[in-house]
C-alpha cells in the first residue's frame, strides 16, 4: 500500500483560535482513489482539519501537501490551480443564496471553461441526476429543504469533475435512504471513476459503508489511523466507545462534579 | 486603570488593522478592474448592470426627494439673508452654486450610504457567515473580482450620475420656490443660475461624489466581507459601516472642499 500515489499529505499541523490549541500536531497521508474517513466527536476539529486542507484557513505551522504541492506556501494563482482539481462540499452546503440550482452548479464552468452554455446546462443536468434532484434547475437556495441543499452541494461541488473530494458530514441530518444514497454516490465515484474523497463524518453507519481507511481525532491529536477491518475490530476503548456511542469510557463528555460545581458558586 | 488604557490600546489596534484591511481592499479591487481582465475572462458584464440597477435606478426617488426639498429649504434661507441687502434675485445663484459644489454631492452620498452601502454590508456578511465565501474561494473564484468589483464600479458610475440628476433636482427646487414663492422673475433666475454657475462648481462637485462612491463601496464591502458571528454579526457589520461612511463622507467632504478653496478651484 506505501508504494500508492500520495495525494495529500498534512505534517505536523497546528492549528489555535484565539490561544486555544484545536489541532495539535496532525500528521496523515491520503492516497489516491481512497476513501478516508475522518472521524471524531463534535467541536474536536475536523471541520477546522479539512479547512485547512482546502486552503480557507491557514495553519499555525506544519504544512499541507496536494499532490506535491505545499498549498501553504502557494500563492493565489498557484493555489487557483490546485483548487481546480477538488471539490468541497460544506457542512451547511453554502449554495450561492442569490443564484438558482443550476446557476449555483454552473458558475465555475462559466468562468473556468469555454464550454458552450447548451453544454453547461447539459453538464448542469448530469450533475443534478447523479444526486437525483433533476427538475429543480430554477430553484432558489432558500426554496430547498436542508437535504436538498446538500444535494446541490454535492452537485455543485463535482461540477468541474474534480479528482478529490471533501464532504463535510455529507449524511448528516439526512434521512436514512437519502444518507444511503449519497454514501452509495461517494462509493460509486471512488470506484467507478477513482476519485479520491476525504469524509468527515461521525454516522457511524456510513463509515462502515464508504470508508477504506479511517482516522481517529481526538483532543487534537490523531488517536488511530488504519483500514477499516483494524478499527472495527480495535482493542483501544476510545474508538470502541465511539463506534458504539456509548457514554460510559474513557472520552468523557460530562465534566467531573466538582468542578462544575465551583464554577456554579463561584 | 490600566485594563481602561488596555482598551483603549486595542481599540486603536483594532482600527489600525481595520484602515490597512480597506487599503489592502482597494489595492486588490483595482487589480482585478484594471489589470485582471487582462489575465481571466472579464467580469460578467450582467451582473454589474445588476448592480447598476439596485445601486443607482433603485435609489434615483429617494436622491430626487431628499435634494429637490433641500433646494427648496436652500432658496427660503437664503433670501431670508439676501433680502436684508435686497438682492433676493442672488438666491438663484447661492442654490445652484451650493448645490452643484456641496448639497447635491454629499446628500446623494449620504442617502447611497445607508441605502446600498447597507445592503452592501448585509449581503456580503451573510454570504460571509454561511461559509459561501469560502465557497468561492475553494472554487478558485477570486470574492474580490466575484463580489467587491461589480459593486465598486456599479457605484463609482452611478453615484456621479445619481449627484447629477440631484443637483438638477435641488436646481428645480430652488427655481420653484425662488419663482413662485419669493417672486423672483423667471427670466432673471434662469439667467443668474447659469451666469454664476461655473464648469467647475460642477466638475468638483462630481469629483467629490467619485470619492464618496469609493469610500461607500469599500467600506461596505470590507465590513461585509469582515463580518463574524451569525446573523448578529452581520447586523452589527451592517451598523458600523453606515456610521463608518457616513464620518469618512463628512471627513473628506470637508479635505476636500479645503483642497478646493484653497487651489481656488
Ligand atoms: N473561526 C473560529 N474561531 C474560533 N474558534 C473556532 C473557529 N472555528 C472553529 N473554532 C473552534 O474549533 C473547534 C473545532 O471546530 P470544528 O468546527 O472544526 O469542529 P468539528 O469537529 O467540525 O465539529 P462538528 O462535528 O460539530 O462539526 C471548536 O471548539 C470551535 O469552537
Ligand atoms: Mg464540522
Amino acid at each position: 500500500m506505501e508504494n500508492r500515489e500520495v495525494v495529500i499529505e498534512v505534517k505536523d499541523l497546528v492549528k489555535s483560535f484565539n490561544g486555544r490549541v484545536i489541532l495539535n500536531g496532525i500528521n496523515l497521508k491520503v492516497y489516491k482513489g481512497e476513501t478516508l474517513v475522518i472521524m471524531g466527536g463534535s467541536g474536536c476539529g475536523k471541520s477546522t482539519l479539512l479547512r485547512n486542507m482546502i486552503g480557507t484557513h491557514r495553519p499555525d505551522s506544519g504544512s499541507i501537501f496536494i499532490k506535491g504541492n505545499d498549498i501553504t506556501k502557494l500563492n493565489e494563482s498557484e493555489f487557483d490551480k490546485i483548487r481546480k482539481i477538488y471539490g468541497m462540499v460544506f457542512q451547511d452546503a453554502a449554495l450561492y443564496d442569490s443564484m438558482n440550482v443550476e446557476e449555483n452548479i454552473s458558475l465555475v464552468l462559466c468562468e473556468h471553461t469555454k464550454l458552450d452554455p447548451d453544454i453547461i446546462s447539459i453538464m448542469v443536468k448530469m450533475k443534478l441526476e447523479l444526486v437525483g434532484l433533476r427538475g429543480f434547475e430554477k430553484f432558489m437556495p432558500s426554496q430547498l429543504s436542508g437535504g436538498m441543499r446538500r444535494r446541490v452541494g454535492i452537485a455543485r461541488a463535482l461540477a468541474m469533475d474534480p479528482e478529490l473530494v471533501f464532504y463535510d458530514e455529507p449524511t448528516a441530518g439526512l434521512d436514512p435512504i437519502i444518507a444511503g444514497v449519497i454514501d452509495k454516490l461517494i462509493l460509486d465515484l471512488s470506484k467507478k471513476l477513482q476519485i479520491t474523497s476525504v469524509v468527515v463524518t461521525h454516522d457511524m453507519k456510513s463509515v462502515f459503508a464508504i470508508a477504506d481507511r479511517v482516522v481517529m481525532l481526538y483532543d487534537g491529536k490523531i488517536i488511530a489511523e488504519g483500514e477499516m477491518s483494524e478499527i472495527k475490530n480495535s482493542e483501544d476503548p476510545r474508538i470502541k466507545q465511539f463506534i458504539t456511542g456509548s457514554p460510559e469510557g474513557p472520552i468523557q463528555f460530562l465534566q467531573s462534579g466538582d468542578g462544575y460545581l465551583d464554577e456554579l458558586t463561584k | 486603570m490600566l485594563n481602561f488604557i488596555a482598551a483603549i490600546g486595542k481599540r486603536v489596534l483594532s482600527t489600525l488593522s481595520q484602515i490597512g484591511g480597506i487599503f489592502i481592499l482597494l489595492k486588490a479591487t483595482l487589480f482585478w478592474v484594471f489589470i485582471g481582465p487582462f489575465i481571466k475572462k472579464p467580469i460578467s458584464y450582467r451582473n454589474i448592470f445588476q448592480q447598476m440597477v439596485f445601486e443607482g435606478v433603485n435609489s434615483l426617488l429617494i436622491v430626487f426627494f431628499v435634494t429637490f426639498f433641500t433646494g427648496i429649504v436652500l432658496a427660503m434661507q437664503s433670501a431670508y439673508q439676501l433680502a436684508q441687502l435686497g438682492a433676493e434675485m442672488y438666491v438663484a445663484s447661492l442654490v445652484a452654486v451650493a448645490m452643484a459644489r456641496e448639497m447635491g454631492p454629499v446628500l446623494a452620498a449620504l442617502v447611497v450610504a445607508g441605502r446600498v452601502g447597507a445592503a452592501i454590508t448585509a449581503e456580503l456578511g451573510s454570504m460571509q457567515v454561511t461559509e459561501q465565501v469560502e465557497a468561492l474561494q475553494t472554487q478558485a473564484l477570486n470574492p474580490v473580482r466575484f463580489l467587491v468589483v461589480p459593486r465598486f464600479i456599479a457605484l463609482m458610475v452611478m453615484l456621479p450620475c445619481l449627484t447629477i440628476l440631484g443637483v438638477f433636482a435641488g436646481m428645480v427646487g430652488g427655481y420653484l420656490m425662488g419663482v413662485f414663492s419669493i417672486g423672483i422673475n423667471s427670466g432673471v433666475y434662469i439667467d443668474i443660475t447659469f451666469k454664476f454657475l461655473a464648469l467647475k462648481d460642477i466638475y468638483t462637485g462630481l469629483i467629490k461624489s467619485v470619492s464618496f462612491a469609493m469610500i461607500i463601496a469599500l467600506i461596505g464591502c470590507y465590513m461585509g466581507l469582515n463580518a463574524k458571528g451569525g446573523a448578529e454579526g452581520v447586523g452589527r457589520a451592517t451598523t458600523v459601516s453606515v456610521v463608518t461612511s457616513f464620518i469618512m463622507i463628512i471627513l473628506a467632504d470637508c479635505v476636500l472642499t479645503g483642497i478646493f478653496f484653497f487651489s481656488q478651484m
